[in-house]
């Protein structure tokens, strides 16, 4: 028998949310203290009645801040819930107005009062003059906005939204409170800013001028012209990474999964090399083998006499690095689709009389088709996004990405022009978005049933095979090359002129010492490192948590406005890094959110930009296990919340790898919304890399670059171990041989 | 030992109506029922008759779009599945592939504030209760069909469910394994008292095990009643040929008299329960075990011509042209075969025949 929960006064939600909101009010600091999120020296600086420090409640008693008063009332009023049920009307229609009022009241405050007081000329007609002024929010104000969209849920949950469940309302509203604060407040706001003219007017006419301009759409190179559009550079260099790169990826997923191949493993491993590499250094090994001084070059020029030209600056040498670099991106969610296509379709394809080729062609490939349209739209829209490659390779083949960043940062400063290029990029990732969801269709891929899955993996057919280890093990051949050649590179004192080897480069960065006390980090690099490595596992496992439940909403919950919910949250992942870097610049530089400079603001980067990688994994993963999983664990009485934590995320296991270890990664390597935002107490190893490689030392670049990857593989390591890999089936198949045989009990 | 005890309660529908969004017809339109505790009773229909959907509303897993829900008396329409006390077993069994039985079996009793000490008893106990003592350790994927399905069960009875639902559940069983599972599943309901609604498109199976059987077509109810008043007097057409196999006739209600009709059917006149008919034209159910046949002449009998004779071993089965239309004729006769050609007459004994909608 299901045992009763206690009968309360009070719906212990109600309590927990009301308990957060009045600690959040009355106990911690309502404004931003200076210094870092997590120091409580604040405890010390006259709290709580210094104006500075003080909570919201004590900063009413003593008459400051009067427009914070309200609040109390709103946090009073869940109290009139006293003895209701949940399924009360009254009291999900209290707890709706007292979160809606309260979250209404705090964006009004915070948007309504502005650094010189009243922002908006009626509030000061209303009210008078203005006295004070806004400072950036603080906990208390954090913990308390939460309370009130909490309990704003929990009302709505009562009122019986997506059939009544309290956590799934209070994800969804949790995932369209931060999405909306960190993705569309801070590109609205750099869109609205970068729509005025230098004169500060609104002006459609320039606008139009500047989107239509023959620098974007021109088609020059089609009819012997000199060069293309940034726009049709930007697409048709992005199709060409995306299918090289989804091609690729399957040859390696299905050589790693699918054959008796006996280094299978290590080809695991080498594949995440060049996603641990942050981008510009694939590029900047292109530049060391192919360039003008490149290795190759003069090798050909010495051996076969050809003239060393500069072929490889611009479409040929972005399609080598950006395919090298998205390859691994596009491998890693194909191996849990490869894996995830259940070994009885195979088998049932066999006993249909198919041979390898036709069970390979007709079952195991269709059923992949949800992987592939996600590996390609990743190659796709990374492709697009990316900015250091093109920085370093792009001779004359301009980019989006790039143009948007020399549009704010050039000479010619003009926001304006950065947000229609912005637009462009935004239309193109999108259409791919679309493309991908038209092809998919409505044809269901669910392949692992609720019944333990047993069987085994057909063999690819021979031909298949030979061919793909021809083409993986050129690849691997080619990666392996890249990457001897940045470590060699690291050692080399200056490549092209003086190639003898030494450790000096190690020593200026990450020289180690002892003084007075203790160890000192006396190397220049070691600042920023520490910081990354920092930010780095902060984000990680905050991505792939919100990633991940956002990925469980959009596949297990029905609910309404879904589809606006999905594209918003896949939105981030759709404007290029340069973009988001400016927009929070904008948005987050100013009260009511005051974060640059900080950590924090590193952090949120990091989790909106690589957010949608978590997603797309968890769906393509969730849409391989069978529903009737997570409904056969709501009858027996899991809540939602205990169904998510114990069946859907055990399952997931290959899917919350792949998310933490993007993520991570993602965050060590990016550089393109980094450069904006990093500052002096918070700088990042890549910013600082592309600082030395501005003023021509290549060789700390280097250097440091191949410190990054060893740490990055020494995490990627440690979170495979400790996550470890799903346990369903115990029937193997015996490797050596070729021959399928099935071992294990009936 | 603990004991696996049952802890029924009773299921009522009012007006409940479930259109799915974008879908214009209901998947379930105003169907009312009520299911006395301890009970065992089947939802049996077609495919795309609503009992799926029926069963997904009981265990909370869809919300009905209007209409109550009661289980014991309390409404449960807004309640999630979690909060109810029903307990399911799906088609696909539906067992965690990531955990053992054991784990699975003492999934639910986490939830339902058992300490750890005395969910093992309990998930033991059921485990013992589907005779799987022993197979604690293994996983799902190291069962057969059958074992599986057994797990299923063995988890759903563990929490001692108000309700228990089971959709379909024989459908992934070989046909030796479907009648002994069922019985399984009887004998446990039986000695448990527990409440079970069944789902399933299978008849013989329905019949089987059910104390009543609610019939559903194309989203509303046919019927609901005893294997027996279903079989013996099916209230249209629909539930005659569904349940069994019958002969529809056109008949001709000559007169009622209270509740009696006097039907004829060509050129014979019967008497039979009127059930709210008329004069004039009706339908005529007729099971093929319930017609004699006898030789041709043969007063007030129909006359026909062998079609087709079939032995089956137990009994013969005969194809019968009439004028009338072909009737499908069931005799324990083995001994007196009727060759195909010979004329007959088929009488139709008293209780036999059932007018239809």
């Amino acid at each position: 028998m299901r045992v009763e929960s206690a009968v309360s006064r009070l719906h212990p939600t109600v309590v927990l949310w009301l308990a957060v909101g009045w600690v959040g009010y009355a106990v911690l600091p309502w404004y931003g203290v200076d210094g870092n999120f997590f120091s409580f020296f604040w405890l010390g600086e006259g709290y709580p009645f210094e104006e500075d420090v003080a909570p919201a409640l004590f900063l009413v008693a003593q008459g400051l801040k009067l427009w914070l008063a309200p609040l109390a009332i709103l946090l009073l009023l869940p109290l009139l819930a006293w003895g209701r049920r949940k399924n009360d009307p009254f009291f999900g229609k209290l707890l709706i107005a007292v979160g809606a009022l309260g979250l209404a009241w705090m964006l009004f405050q915070g948007f309504g009062i502005g650094l010189r007081g009243w922002r908006f000329g009626w509030l000061t007609m209303l009210f008078g003059e203005l006295e004070d002024r806004q400072f950036g929010m603080g906990y208390g104000a954090l913990l308390t906005a939460c309370a009130f969209l909490f309990l704003f849920t929990l009302g709505l949950a009562a009122r019986g939204a997506v059939g009544g469940d309290v956590f799934v309302v209070g994800s969804i509203g949790f995932v369209v409170a931060i999405v909306a604060l960190f993705v569309f407040m801070p590109i609205l706001q750099m869109l609205a800013n970068a729509l005025l003219t230098p004169d500060g007017v609104y002006s459609f006419s320039a606008f139009a001028g500047k989107f239509l301009s023959a620098k974007l759409w021109s088609l020059d190179c089609l009819v012997g012209g000199r060069r293309c559009g940034v726009a049709w550079n930007s697409l048709f260099l992005a199709i060409l990474v995306g299918i090289l790169s989804t091609l690729l990826g399957l040859a390696f997923a299905l050589v790693a999964t699918r054959t008796g191949f006996r280094f299978r493993r290590l080809l695991r491993a080498l594949t995440v090399l060049p996603i641990i590499t942050p981008a510009f250094v694939i590029g900047l090994a292109v530049i060391l083998l192919f360039g003008l001084s490149g290795a190759f070059t003069q090798l050909s020029a010495t051996v076969f006499g050809t003239q060393p030209t500069r072929w490889v600056y611009g479409l040929p040498g972005l399609l080598i690095a950006q395919t090298l670099a998205f390859t691994p991106v596009a491998f890693l969610v194909l191996i849990g689709v490869v894996e995830g296509v259940s070994p009885s379709m195979e088998e049932a394809a066999q006993t249909l009389r198919a041979g390898r080729w036709q069970t390979f062609l007709t079952v195991t490939l269709p059923l992949m088709r949800p992987g592939l349209a996600n590996a390609f739209l990743l190659g796709f829209i990374e492709s697009m996004a990316d900015f250091g490659n093109p920085l370093v390779l792009g001779g004359n083949f301009d980019v989006l990405s790039t143009e948007i960043f020399f549009a704010i940062v050039g000479a010619q400063n003009d926001p304006a022009l950065a947000a229609i290029l912005a637009i462009v990029l935004l239309f193109f990732t999108l259409a791919a978005f679309y493309a991908q969801r038209f092809w998919l269709g409505r044809r269901s891929y669910t392949t692992m049933s609720g019944k333990g899955d047993a069987g085994v993996h057909a063999r690819l057919p021979t031909s298949l095979r030979y061919a793909l280890y021809g083409i993986v093990g050129f690849w691997v051949a080619l990666t392996v090359v890249v990457y001897a050649t940045i470590v060699y590179g690291s050692f080399v004192t200056l490549w092209g002129v003086d190639q003898s080897l030494t450790l000096k480069h190690y020593h200026q960065a990450f020289d180690v010492g002892w003084n007075e006390f203790g160890l000192h980090w006396r190397g220049s690099a070691w600042g920023s490192f520490w910081t990354t490595i920092i930010i780095a596992l902060v984000s990680a496992p905050l991505t792939a948590a919100v990633g991940l439940l956002t990925a469980y909403l959009l596949a297990r919950q029905n609910f309404a406005g879904k589809n606006a919910f999905e594209f918003g949250t896949m939105l981030s992942f759709a404007i290029p890094g340069t973009v988001i870097g400016v927009s929070y610049v904008i948005a987050f530089n100013v009260p009511p959110i005051e974060l640059t400079g900080t950590g924090i603001i590193l952090v949120l980067s990091f989790i909106f930009r690589n957010m949608p990688v978590g997603v797309r994994a968890g769906i393509a993963s969730m849409s391989q296990i069978d529903r009737s999983l997570d409904e056969s664990s709501l009858t027996l009485g899991a809540s939602s919340w205990q169904t998510f934590r114990r069946i859907v995320l055990p399952l997931l296991r290959p899917a919350i790898v792949a998310a933490l270890v993007y993520s991570f990664v993602r965050a060590m390597t990016a550089i393109s919304a980094i450069i904006f935002l990093v500052s002096g107490r918070y700088d990042m190893a890549t910013s600082y890399i592309v600082g030395r490689v501005e003023n021509n030392e290549y060789g700390i670049a280097i250097a440091y670059s191949t410190v990054l990857i060893v740490v990055m593989l020494a995490v990627i390591g440690l979170m495979q171990l400790l996550v470890g890999s799903r346990r369903i089936g115990r029937r193997v198949s015996n490797a050596p041989g070729g021959q399928t045989a099935i071992a294990g009990a009936g | 030992m603990t004991k696996i005890r049952g802890n029924a309660a009773s299921v009522s529908f009012e007006h409940v109506v479930k259109t799915y969004p974008g879908v214009s017809t209901p998947a379930v339109d105003d169907v009312s029922f009520a299911i006395e505790a301890g009970k065992l009773v089947t939802l049996l229909g077609p495919s795309g008759c609503g009992k799926t959907t029926t069963l997904r509303m009981i265990a909370g897993l869809e919300m009905p779009t209007s209409g109550r829900i009661l289980i014991g008396g309390g409404d449960v329409t807004q309640l999630p599945a979690t909060e109810r006390d029903v307990s399911m077993v799906f088609q696909s069994y539906a067992l965690f592939p990531h955990m053992t039985v054991m784990e699975n079996v003492g999934y639910g009793l986490k939830f339902s504030g058992y300490s750890k000490a005395e969910a093992t008893v309990r998930a033991r106990a059921g485990l013992e209760l589907v005779g799987l003592s022993g197979y604690e350790e293994r996983l799902p994927s190291e069962l057969s069909g059958g074992q599986q399905q057994r797990v299923a069960v063995a988890r759903a009875l563990v929490l001692e469910p108000q309700v228990l639902l089971f959709d379909e559940p024989l459908s992934n069983l070989d046909a030796k394994l479907r009648r002994q599972v069922r019985e399984e599943i009887r004998d446990i309901q039986t000695k448990l008292g527990l409440t079970v609604v069944y789902v399933t498109h299978d008849q013989e199976e329905a019949l089987a095990v059910s104390d009543r059987i609610i019939v559903m077509n194309k989203a509303v109810i046919a019927q609901d009643g005893s294997p027996r008043e279903l079989y013996d007097a099916p209230a249209s057409a629909f539930v005659a040929d569904f349940i069994g196999e019958a002969n529809v006739l056109s008949c001709k209600v000559e007169s009622v008299s209270g509740q009696v009709a006097k039907v004829s059917v060509g050129p014979i006149s019967i008497t039979t329960p009127a059930r709210g008919h008329q004069s004039g034209p009706a339908k005529l159910a007729i099971r093929p075990n319930r017609i004699a046949i006898s030789p041709a002449g043969t007063k007030n009998s129909l006359p026909g011509t062998v079609g087709k004779a079939t032995y089956v071993g137990s009994h013969m089965e005969y194809v019968v042209e009439t004028a009338s239309g072909s009737l499908f004729v069931v005799s324990p006769d083995v001994g007196a075969v009727h060759e195909p050609g010979q004329a007959i007459g088929l009488v139709f004994p008293a209780g036999g025949p059932v007018l239809v909608d």
